[in-house]
């Protein structure tokens, strides 16, 4: 006789995959995850003797009850938005890049360099400085993205791996040009450069309907935009974006198809990183005007959530990113409010994942219990 | 001089080593039973933060080392349901667990940074400590590096020469051909899981309670990612685990002690030494792996759903 453990006695779910899930299960799993996510965090809110209801509250008035609310919600979800598209693309593609945060780093720093010693030492009008800003950090971000790509693609090696350790070495390398080699003289001890000039700042975006008139809005909310324009031009209606569909969804029959797979994979690796480059230049021209410590609060970590969650739509990524770049905002606010640690926020994103990624099931297949 | 130097490396690496052998090893169980979890991190930290408190709470480091086992446990099953029983993407979640872990830690242990608590110190071991050169190498540490000498031989054994050990490489290898026999695949892969998860608190708790005792925010520093790495390097084999956590614990140690010997480079790129490293290890193990025709466990990273394949 078999003991009976405590296994058998789960009651067995046997699972027969859909073939095409009804549109309003995709609305309504994802949705009812988030609110039993929100209600597992309401628990760990609990445990610090905090009214849930109550920190939720505010937690949504910080983030989208005013105006300056969700301008402030807007500014945080600009880099997101940014390094969440260049981590789609990748993932499009089977490509686990984990690096957006040295990627962002890397085009921070890039674009740092041009803006505080190639600007004035060329004397570039504003305009060719701000996009050679832009440049630099695509092409930095591009480049640290391209050396997983590379190891990926000749060599097979685990890209999860190497994105996520080139993250520490970037963030070392562009602290030591903060704390050292770029430190402003002038900063009264504080580890940052110099500012960057005034007319090299990405612009505010004052004239935003609705919002207040000094937000921080800036025009990285229109680079987003038009990324995700065409990212989606590029992925729905090119041929490039037809081998990235085809390789993600089955690398062995775009190999058969004789598509370039070592090629996309680098190429998919350094627009991913240099998207995320573009996010860093962002937050550094648009946010900071200075390169600093802690520019990045791990917006290249909370990108690859709002990518997953965005299920690689580029207009879906903006949308997200907004909704992510208000959970940034709340988690700062009750951290001031209510006492509550900021770390909150994390521990929502985490369950917010959880909870999708185990929804998933009800979309995917059909279940019955036995 | 000289000697004196490179028993001094060679100590802190056999030291620094000890928390990466047993997420590693952890991570080992895991695998081999088709379980890719990319949350070490995540675990490592709770586990580090949860065997803390519960050393001060207690005063006992041990009654931390159970907290930290338990900890990193718990989370593990967190993947360990969303994986094997909801059949979610191993990927997405585990990195779920890492940030959620993060998260997590910095949550607990907010009230505990930069305080002074209960620690492991060292135990010279009778006799052996007074070998020359072997002795402080390997024999002057605490007792959590210890259990590290005893759990690669134990590991190896069991999964190559025990019953069980056969079914849990049956399982990350071909799971429908180990259901058919009748071996049940969903309890064995929640079980490895589970052990890869407790090991993971543990080498937490062996940061918090021995390496660098003490609590401080992502104190972890990647030695969770660096665990996946080396389990790559490792072929999923037990002694090579330990080669690559000793090669990770001699560059943590140059980057130590590299001063000592004149050589003076800035700490930022010495920080850079260990994840510059792990891509280098990684990219040989590949190589190496490539040529001789090695494979991971066929069916990691695969959800297994009778009567599919």
């Amino acid at each position: 006789m078999k003991q009976q453990s405590f296994f058998d006695k789960l009651p067995h779910l046997s699972l027969e995959r859909r073939l095409n899930t009804p549109w309003w299960l995709t609305w309504l799993v994802p949705l009812f995850s988030v609110l039993l996510a929100l209600l597992t965090g309401a628990l760990i809110i609990a445990s610090q003797g905090v009214n849930p209801a109550q920190a939720y509250k505010a937690m949504f008035e910080g983030a989208f009850g005013t105006g300056y609310a969700v301008a402030e919600t807007l500014v945080k979800a600009i880099p997101l938005m940014l390094a969440g598209l260049g981590v789609s693309i990748a993932f499009r593609m089977k490509l686990w890049n984990i690096g957006a945060e040295g990627q962002l780093w890397m085009g921070a720093w890039a674009a740092a360099g041009v803006g505080l010693y190639l600007y004035p030492a060329w004397h570039l009008p504003p305009w060719l400085a701000i996009v050679l800003m832009m440049l630099a950090a695509m092409i930095a971000g591009g480049l640290w993205g391209a050396i997983p790509g590379l190891l990926k693609g000749t060599m097979q090696v685990n890209e999860i791996i190497t994105s996520l350790m080139l993250n520490y070495v970037a963030i070392s390398w562009v602290l030591y040009f903060v704390d050292i080699l770029w430190r402003d003289p002038g900063g009264m001890g504080f580890p940052n450069t110099a500012p960057l000039e005034k007319d090299i700042w990405f612009a505010k975006l004052s004239w935003l309907p609705l919002l207040p008139k000094n937000n921080r809005v800036h025009f990285g909310l229109v680079v987003a935009i038009l990324a995700a324009v065409i990212l989606w031009f590029l992925l729905n209606r090119t041929k490039w974006g037809y081998e990235v569909r085809v390789i993600g969804e089955n690398a062995e029959a775009a190999r058969h198809a004789g598509m370039p797979i070592v090629r996309n994979i680098v190429l998919a690796m350094v627009l991913s990183g240099a998207l995320a480059g573009l996010a860093g230049m962002a937050e550094m021209s648009g946010v900071a005007h200075r390169l600093q410590r802690g520019l990045s609060p791990g917006y290249g970590y909370t990108a690859i959530i709002v990518a997953w969650l965005a299920k690689l739509n580029p207009f879906g990524v903006l949308l997200v990113a907004v909704l992510f770049g208000g959970l940034l905002v709340a988690g700062d606010q009750i951290q001031l409010m209510m006492n509550l640690p900021r770390s909150i926020s994390d521990i929502l994103q985490g369950l917010i994942l959880f909870f999708v990624l185990g929804g998933e099931i009800f979309s995917r297949f059909r279940i019955r219990i036995r | 001089m000289q000697t004196a130097f490179i028993i001094t490396i060679l100590a802190t690496a056999v030291r620094a080593g000890a928390p990466v052998i047993y997420a590693t090893i952890g991570e080992i169980f895991s695998e081999r039973a088709g379980i890719l979890n990319l949350g070490v991190e995540g675990m490592m930290l709770v586990g580090a933060v949860s065997g803390f408190i519960v050393a001060v709470k207690t005063g006992n480091p041990w009654a931390g080392v159970l907290a930290a086992m338990v900890a990193g446990g718990l989370l593990s099953l967190i993947h360990a349901f969303l994986t094997i029983t909801l059949h979610a993407d191993q990927v997405v979640s585990g990195l779920a667990l890492t940030i959620f872990g993060i998260g997590l830690s910095s949550f607990l242990g907010k009230n505990y940074v930069g305080i002074q608590g209960p620690q492991f110190s060292g135990i010279d071991l009778p006799g052996l400590s007074s070998i020359p050169g072997l002795g402080p190498i390997l024999f002057q540490h605490d007792v959590l590096v210890y259990f590290t000498f005893l759990l690669i031989p134990l590991t190896a054994y069991f999964i190559h020469k025990t019953r069980p050990g056969l079914h849990l490489r049956a399982v990350g290898e071909d799971p429908t051909t180990s259901d058919v026999m009748g071996v049940n695949v969903a309890r064995t892969r929640y079980l490895y899981t589970f052990v890869g998860g407790v090991l993971a608190g543990l080498g937490g708790a062996s940061l918090s309670l021995a390496y660098t005792p003490g609590w401080t925010e992502g104190m972890s520093g990647g030695r969770g990612w660096i665990a996946i790495a080396l389990v790559i390097f490792a072929f999923w084999e037990p002694w090579r685990a330990m080669l690559g956590a000793y090669l990770f614990g001699s560059v943590q140690a140059l980057q130590f002690n590299l001063q000592t010997i004149g050589i003076t480079v800035p700490t930022y790129f010495l920080n850079m030494l260990p994840y510059l490293f792990t891509i280098i290890v990684l990219v040989f193990a590949t190589g190496e792996r490539m040529r001789r025709h090695l494979g991971a466990p066929a069916a990691l990273g695969i959800p297994y759903i009778r009567g599919e394949r």
